[in-house]
């Protein structure tokens, strides 16, 4: 109540000083009335009752002023008058303004938005309720040398009737889908999970109804939900879309609910949602497909789940039966174990280091742009020396002076934190709007309160960090010094160029640190592109997939016709050099890993052997990707279709296996116990497929169509999504995307083709983070250059400017020009140097934080570190020859008239 | 300044213009006044010191204030107590008569 009464009436009185005043005077002036009118009534005369009260009481003015200086609002006042008049200095120098508000706005955009950045994906918990609670199921297999092993259907279902420790647990599997039926067939991507999925993220459907324990029946009706964007989408937001059906792949759905329209999972573009029916009775034991999320009953820990998980792993055996073709102690053998993680972490994965690195890089850069500020304003300061100190002696309080100093400097911050705002939020919509960077969480980056927050702060810590200095140096009495000496006296002028020239060896040391960031990152950068992918001319490949249902080509051999008649098509189109076909493209980490035994090791029927990558191939596949053939040949089309039990291995498999490529000739493999042996037949050189700074894996490759591979019983399979990889010079543009589309539909119209990249762009998206790092590291790097620059350009012009007088006397008695510019040079490379070296010791101590984000340099690069060295003495040499040569041009005549 | 002391103990002001008040309505010269009236002259109120601490009180919501006219058609402005203020009297009372009880009592001690 008395709150709210200070407020509104301190308030009113800011609004309306005029009122106030009014009320005051009124008050004073009745308050002399009446002590008149008591003298009047002891008999005075008025004019002489009036004298009396005013000898008694003071004057009405008096009066006010004791009244006026009560309250709150005289504070705010006060500081709102030394704003405005802080403001119309500022722009009384609108050069300095300028520089100034530039560079700190520069300085704190930056920061600001690289916090706003790892604020979107490192600090805020994801969108779900309880978001702490939710963790993804991964287990660690030491027996097959697998750190990250998924979730197995026998072991889903092993934890949704046993666990102790969680309250929810669902399976989940990205997929794409053809829906067909509308005008043109699309394909759509989605989850598959099992019922209590979005249960478990504490999700609600927008429209109609979840899944529920009969919709994961494997024989009951087929259901699906769909997100809210393809609701929009493909029904208009119509809520009539409950109940109707959808071909998906050729089957019916019913659309059962509509998904929010804020959700989201894993970044992923989920369009569908359905539901797994994974069929319990026909689960065996080694069944890993999928990825599993759960939410912790309260008060559960990460490390009672990983307990729960590892006493859970032994009761699956005792539950599923092992598969057949399988040695039985095959999943004890693996000696699979808990690995649960924050479902968080596991999202956001290992960019934290990274964006920790930017964030201490813009804080660097920040501090340089303060430090540059900070000079300025120590200029400014110094020329207004002499009025300060008059203005001391007439009795201006210090503090007084400390106050009127700092609001010029935090009015300066708090106008560049709102430029760096402006900056930032305009970065921030160029980041989140490209794809390039290939972030995590990307959707969920924005400029929102906590980052504004975080703006003011820096903005404030600026403002104090680069307005004090002036403030503690000119505030305090030094009247006679600065009146006597008219500010051309030589000794305070050597002192305060010492400060100046502190603030500028922190500068370069700072900027030193940014640059070996910098350098490092393009070292890293170029070491990447040295790299061999195992393809080559990856611009000039395009790639599509395209997916044959079951439903539509029923026998697996016909839907291999079938691709290969799309690939004779598409071969036929101008400019195709070649093409082929595989399961998945390089560098997109979706392959499959199973064991493969080779025959002639021993120890086969007992242990599972090491899991090696598979993929399938179609014969041409080697020379399309500009792979090479290091032993032995290809496959060839009569192989595919009479499904010959043949195989190729990658160029390391082949040395682990048998020392030598062309040994490896010959030699058989097989990826079950019950699958034929498959003769090798040739070698491919490696391929990075687990990005191009990763070691390459070693890989199986077999056709496209096979028969008895992977326990499969004798029955023939074929890979049904396939990629095409087709080798043009034409890969890229949209014509020949368009005549792709056209030579797929001549020979199906109702497949989808979907994917369409070049691999040139896989290549560049597996580079992402590099390149993103590098882009923003070499910016701050520049920019801690150009203000080191500035600085060191800023102290050296001013000191040539305050020695004028000296100057001229010395070329007044001879001494030669040379002379004169080398005496500038020296001061300016002593600051660089200086700076340098204190920077390498920085740098040496601050890029080991970098070791992670570097590949194949080492974080004390002599390349990097002389590099950067270099630099920066190059440029404490340019920024300080500039001014020197300017102090040699003097006129010793003018230059002692002047003074 | 020979003079024997008039000036009001240090932190009783409220106290004396609420305890005033609880009298009657008052404009801040009858105050005053009646502040030296009732003490006989032992306290004389510095005017400014007491404008100021009318302006306080009324921002603390112990006052309530009311502009009305004179006869000579000048603003004069009337104060009066709230029931908060009235209850803050109360409270500055107690306190008060128990610390002027110690006092005295202190006063009073014998060697």
């Amino acid at each position: 109540m008395s709150l709210w009464r200070q407020l509104s009436r301190g308030l009113s009185t800011l609004l309306d000083r005029r009122a106030a005043d009014r009320n005051h005077r009124d008050e004073a002036e009745h308050y002399l009335d009446a002590a008149a009118a008591e003298w009047m009534a002891r008999g005075l005369s008025p004019d002489e009752a009036r004298r009396r009260a005013r000898l008694e009481i003071g004057t009405a003015v008096n009066l006010r002023e004791d009244m006026r200086s009560y309250g709150w609002e005289n504070a705010v006042a006060g500081i709102l008058s030394d704003l405005r008049y802080a403001g119309r200095r500022l722009r009384a120098a609108p050069g300095f303004s300028a520089v100034a508000l530039l560079t700190l706005a520069l300085g704190i955009g930056a920061t600001t938005a690289i916090f706003s950045v790892v604020e979107g994906i490192l600090l805020k918990p994801l969108p779900y309720p309880r978001p702490e609670q939710l963790v993804a199921l991964w287990h660690t297999a030491p027996g097959l040398h697998l750190k990250d092993l998924n979730l197995a259907a026998s072991l889903y279902f092993t934890y949704k009737e046993e666990s102790r420790a969680f309250q929810d647990v669902a399976m989940w599997q990205t997929g794409a889908w053809t829906i067909t039926g509308t005008s043109q067939p699309e394909e759509v991507p989605g989850l598959q999970v099992t019922y209590r999925f979005l249960a478990t993220l504490g999700v609600e459907p927008a429209l109609g109804r979840g899944f529920g324990a009969s919709d994961d029946d494997p024989h009951g009706e087929h259901t699906i939900l769909i997100s809210d964007g393809y609701w929009r989408s493909r029904f208009g937001g119509d809520p009539s879309a409950l109940g109707r059906r959808l071909l998906v792949d050729g089957a019916a759905y019913t659309v059962i609910g509509v998904l929010p329209p804020s959700f989201q999972f894993m970044d992923r573009r989920i369009s569908l949602l359905l539901p797994m029916q994974y069929d319990r009775a026909n689960t065996r034991l080694i069944s890993f497909c999928c990825q599993g999320v759960a939410r912790l009953k309260e008060g559960m820990s990460l490390a009672q789940a990983n307990a729960d998980v590892a006493r859970m792993i032994l009761l699956a055996p005792r539950k599923f039966a092992i598969n057949p073709g399988i040695a039985g102690d095959a999943f004890r053998s693996a000696r699979i174990g808990p690995n649960v993680r924050l479902l968080k972490d596991v999202l956001v994965g290992d960019i934290g280091n990274t964006l920790w690195v930017l964030m201490v890089s813009v804080g660097i850069l920040l501090l340089i742009a303060c430090a540059n500020v900070a000079n300025l304003v120590l200029v400014r300061a110094d020329g207004r020396r002499q009025e300060l100190a008059v203005r001391a002696a007439l009795g201006a309080g210090w503090e007084r002076l400390v106050r009127e100093l700092l609001v010029e400097s935090l009015l300066l911050a708090a106008i560049g934190g709102a430029g760096g705002a402006a900056l930032a939020y305009g970065s921030l919509r160029l980041l989140t709007a490209s794809e390039l960077p290939h972030l995590p969480r990307i959707h969920e980056i924005s400029l929102d309160p906590a980052a504004l927050m975080f703006t003011a702060c820096i903005s404030l810590a600026a403002g104090l960090l680069f307005g004090s200095l002036p403030a503690i140096r000119y505030a305090r009495p030094q009247v006679a010094d600065a009146l006597r000496g008219g500010g051309r006296s030589l000794s305070s002028s050597k002192e305060r160029q010492r400060a100046r020239s502190i603030l500028v060896v922190a500068q370069v040391a700072l900027a030193m640190v940014l640059l070996v960031g910098s350098a490092l990152m393009i070292r890293t950068f170029q070491a990447l592109r040295h790299v061999d992918p195992g393809f080559s001319n990856a611009s000039q490949l395009e790639t599509m997939r395209i997916f044959i249902p079951g439903t539509q080509v029923k026998s697996p051999e016909a839907a291999v016709r079938m691709e290969e008649e799309i690939m004779r098509k598409v071969e036929a189109i101008a400019g195709v050099s070649a093409a082929a076909i595989t399961n998945v493209v390089p560098l997109e980490s979706n392959g499959s890993n199973n064991p493969v035994y080779a025959e002639d090791r021993a120890g086969q029927d007992g242990a599972v052997p090491t899991i090696r990558r598979f993929k399938f191939i179609s014969p041409g596949y080697v020379s399309v990707m500009g792979a090479r053939l290091v032993a032995g040949r290809d496959l060839t089309w009569t192989e595919l279709y009479r499904q010959t039990p043949v195989a190729l291995v990658s160029e390391n498999m082949a040395r682990e296996l048998w020392g030598d490529p062309q040994r490896a000739l010959g030699k058989r493999i097989r990826t079950a116990l019950s699958d034929d042996w498959r003769e090798v037949i040739g070698v491919i050189s490696d391929l990075r497929d687990n990005g191009i700074d990763q070691k390459a894996p070693a890989i199986a490759y077999w056709p496209l169509l096979y028969r008895n591979l992977g326990n499969a019983s004798g029955a023939s399979g074929a890979v049904r999504s396939v990629r095409y990889v087709i080798r043009s010079r034409r890969a890229g543009t949209t014509a020949f995307r368009e005549e792709l589309r056209q030579a797929a539909a001549t020979v199906n119209p109702n497949l989808a083709v979907a994917d369409v990249q070049t691999l040139q762009s896989v290549y560049e998206r597996s580079l992402a983070r590099t390149s993103f790092t590098l882009a923003l590291l070499a910016t701050a790097g520049g920019m801690s250059l150009l203000l080191g620059l500035i600085g060191i350009y800023g102290v050296i012009s001013y000191s040539v400017a305050q020695r004028t007088r000296e100057i001229g006397i010395r070329i007044a008695l001879g001494s030669p020009l040379r002379d004169v510019t080398k005496l500038f040079v020296r001061h300016g490379l002593a600051m660089s140097g200086v700076g340098t070296v204190l920077g390498l010791v920085g740098a040496l101590a601050l890029t080991r934080l970098m070791k992670s984000l570097l590949f194949e340099v080492s974080p004390a690069d002599p390349v990097a570190f002389a590099g950067a060295t270099a630099a920066l003495i190059g440029a404490g040499l340019l920024a300080s020859y500039l001014p020197a040569r300017q102090a040699a041009g003097i006129d010793p005549a003018e230059s002692l008239r002047g003074e | 300044m020979d003079g024997p002391n008039t000036d009001v103990i240090q932190g009783t002001l409220d106290m004396l213009i609420l305890k005033t008040l609880s009298l009657e309505p008052m404009h801040g010269f009858g105050i005053g006044r009646r502040i030296e009236q009732i003490t006989r002259g032992v306290f004389k109120v510095n005017p400014g010191s007491l404008l100021t601490a009318l302006q306080r009180l009324e921002r603390q919501g112990w006052l309530d204030a009311e502009w009305l006219r004179t006869e000579n058609s000048r603003r004069a402005k009337v104060y009066r107590l709230t029931r908060a203020g009235r209850k803050q009297l109360e409270a500055e009372t107690t306190d008060w008569t128990r610390r002027a009880q110690a006092i005295a009592r202190l006063l009073k001690a014998e060697a």
